[in-house]
């Protein structure tokens, strides 16, 4: 009796049939999600497309390949995406290792817990300091009259300049992406280091496994997904980055975000699409990349857990 | 372990010093410009040069706009998504990544491709819609870190209870993200808010390619033309980020520890 007089009432107080009440509610259900979506449709997703479109198009709007295959065929294009290539690649990998490096060494290496707070507030500040001020602070250190340049000019008699140092060269770029990337690695891979339960190395060695074997057999496949993942997110973070080299030698530079740049102030490729081509070609590179580091994180988190 | 322990404290020196150097050695050249003493005449010329307060003035209404903006955006997504719709979460997960993998320039070029003078929508047609422009690319570059610490918020309270004994009390949508929702996630929207405020105040790309008078060109414009001030201006820059990411640590204290029901 009881069920039966709930049943009632709840069909009373719900009068309309439930085909048209779903009907109602469907756009109420997206109102909270809408201005989201509208946003990044408008702002995020459509200028980017239109680009992407554009890269395929001529001037006069027909279909084409050009632009796209000019970016190889293009000398001084395809050299500026290989170098950007390099410098990102290399300050990935050399940020990585010396990141996982110092990782290790706060997590595992016995130092008192300060060093570890410290080191990750460091890295947290440095891995946000990027962009101008730090091609400044770069400048007063090892630029021709900085601090150290002239330290090692008097008191070692060393002329780093002699020696063809050079910030405008790739390895002297990659120097001063360490700056950031390092720190980046540090944030993201203490987590992961974190993870690596003190049990196993005792299993290990219970199981008669020297050290060696314990980070070779244990440590390192474990680790090697997220590492993989992070050197992924550097590689991006490092691509895109224009500011830190624009403040070193203006638009002279030869690497494609200051090559896009130009490209937008002033058509200096005479040919918009060109433009159009170049960004579609940054966006593939870093989504490639970005394809793999998702698949990566998803394998890592298995073992994070 | 001994030798361990030897290599730890190797790395750390190696990492301490390279990290160090620079940053002393720019503090150290900063003072510089007094020929034969230390002064902080370098500061005192950058911060009483009136392009440089004008700029900075503008880079931070623009950082606090780009909050509010990022605030309206992001935290009724993430509660909806939490309370009615969590099946489009990975969506909106996948769009928020979105600007990490779309370059900066890339982004605002094609702003200035579809939001043109001669465009059906002209922001860049007067000076109040480029820097609303401005605003609106921020608030994209700064879409991952927002909508990520507010969902880290959201995940520590219960988010359906809270709704419910507000509708149960007769409160409305827009009091319930306002008066219940925003205070819980406050101090997690604060620490988006302070990351977005180290990330937008010297942006360069966005505002030099959208002409806006902005601090980041200044910066450009001084690192071109002046020896001992772009010295100080980085250290003023290491300062405000530091400061920054002291106060989300702050603010990180106070966060609510345990979820009482992870969803």
């Amino acid at each position: 009796m009881t069920d039966l007089s709930l049943s009632n009432q709840s069909v009373a107080t719900k009068p309309a049939p439930p085909n048209e009440a779903t009907a109602f509610r469907l756009p109420t259900q997206w109102i909270g999600v809408a201005p989201f979506f509208v946003f990044t449709l408008m702002f995020l997703i459509m200028p980017t497309l239109y680009l992407v479109i554009g890269a395929f198009q001529t001037g006069e709007g027909g279909f084409t390949l050009d632009n796209v295959l000019q970016l190889v065929s293009d000398p001084s294009i395809s050299n500026s995406y290989w170098v950007s290539i390099k410098i990102s690649f290399w300050s990935a990998i050399v940020g990585a290792f010396a990141g996982l490096a110092i990782a290790v060494a706060i997590v595992r290496g016995g130092l008192p817990s300060w060093v570890r707070s410290a080191t990750l507030t460091f890295s947290g500040v440095a891995s946000n300091f990027a962009g101008l001020p730090l091609a400044f602070a770069f400048i007063a250190t090892l630029g021709r009259v900085g601090i150290v340049t002239v330290l090692l000019r008097d008191i070692f008699n060393l002329n780093i300049y002699a020696m063809g140092f050079n910030f405008l060269t790739t390895w002297g770029l990659i120097a001063v992406y360490l700056f950031f990337q390092i720190p980046l690695m540090v944030v993201i891979i203490v987590p992961a280091v974190d993870g690596l339960k003190k049990e196993w190395n005792e299993a290990a060695a219970t199981l008669g496994a020297t050290q060696w074997q314990y980070w070779r057999m244990v440590v390192i496949p474990v680790l090697f997904p997220s590492f993989l993942g992070t050197v992924i997110l550097l590689f991006a973070n490092a691509f895109g980055a224009i500011a830190t080299a624009y403040a070193f030698a203006g638009p002279q530079l030869n690497i494609v975000p200051i090559k896009l740049y130009s490209q937008i102030n002033g058509d200096v490729l005479h040919n918009p699409q060109l433009g159009y081509a170049i960004a579609f070609g940054m966006i593939v590179i870093t989504g490639l990349a970005n394809v793999f580091y998702i698949w990566f994180r998803t394998r890592s988190e298995r073992w994070l857990k | 372990m001994k030798s361990g322990k030897f290599w730890a404290w190797v790395v750390f020196g190696i990492g301490t010093a390279y990290f160090f150097i620079p940053l002393l050695a720019t503090f150290e050249f900063s003072l510089r410009m007094r020929r034969g003493v230390h002064s902080f005449d370098a500061y005192q010329v950058v911060l009483g040069d009136p392009r440089f307060q004008a700029t900075f003035l503008y880079s931070v209404v623009a950082a606090i706009f780009t909050i509010i903006l990022g605030v309206l955006i992001v935290v009724p997504a993430a509660y909806w998504i939490r309370l009615r719709l969590p099946q489009i979460r990975p969506v909106v997960e996948f769009i928020t990544l979105l600007p990490l993998v779309i370059p900066a320039i890339v982004i605002v070029f094609g702003y200035i491709r579809m939001y043109g003078s001669n465009s059906p929508l002209p922001f860049l047609a007067s000076d109040l819609g480029a820097s609303a422009l401005l605003v609106i690319g921020y608030a994209t570059l700064a879409l991952p870190y927002m909508y990520r610490a507010v969902d880290t918020g959201l995940r520590t309270i219960d988010v359906r209870t809270l709704t419910e004994a507000a509708q149960i009390l007769g409160a409305g949508w827009g009091t319930i993200i306002t008066r219940v929702i925003l205070p819980n996630v406050l101090i997690a929207v604060l620490s988006g808010a302070f990351l977005t405020f180290a990330i937008v105040i010297g942006e360069f790309t966005m505002a030099s390619l959208l002409n806006r008078p902005a601090f980041g060109p200044y910066l450009q414009n001084i690192g071109a033309n002046r020896a001992y001030e772009p010295a100080a201006l980085a250290i003023i820059a290491f300062a405000i980020t530091w400061g920054c990411m002291s106060l989300i640590q702050i603010l990180s204290r106070f966060a609510p520890k345990s979820a009482n029901r992870p969803n």
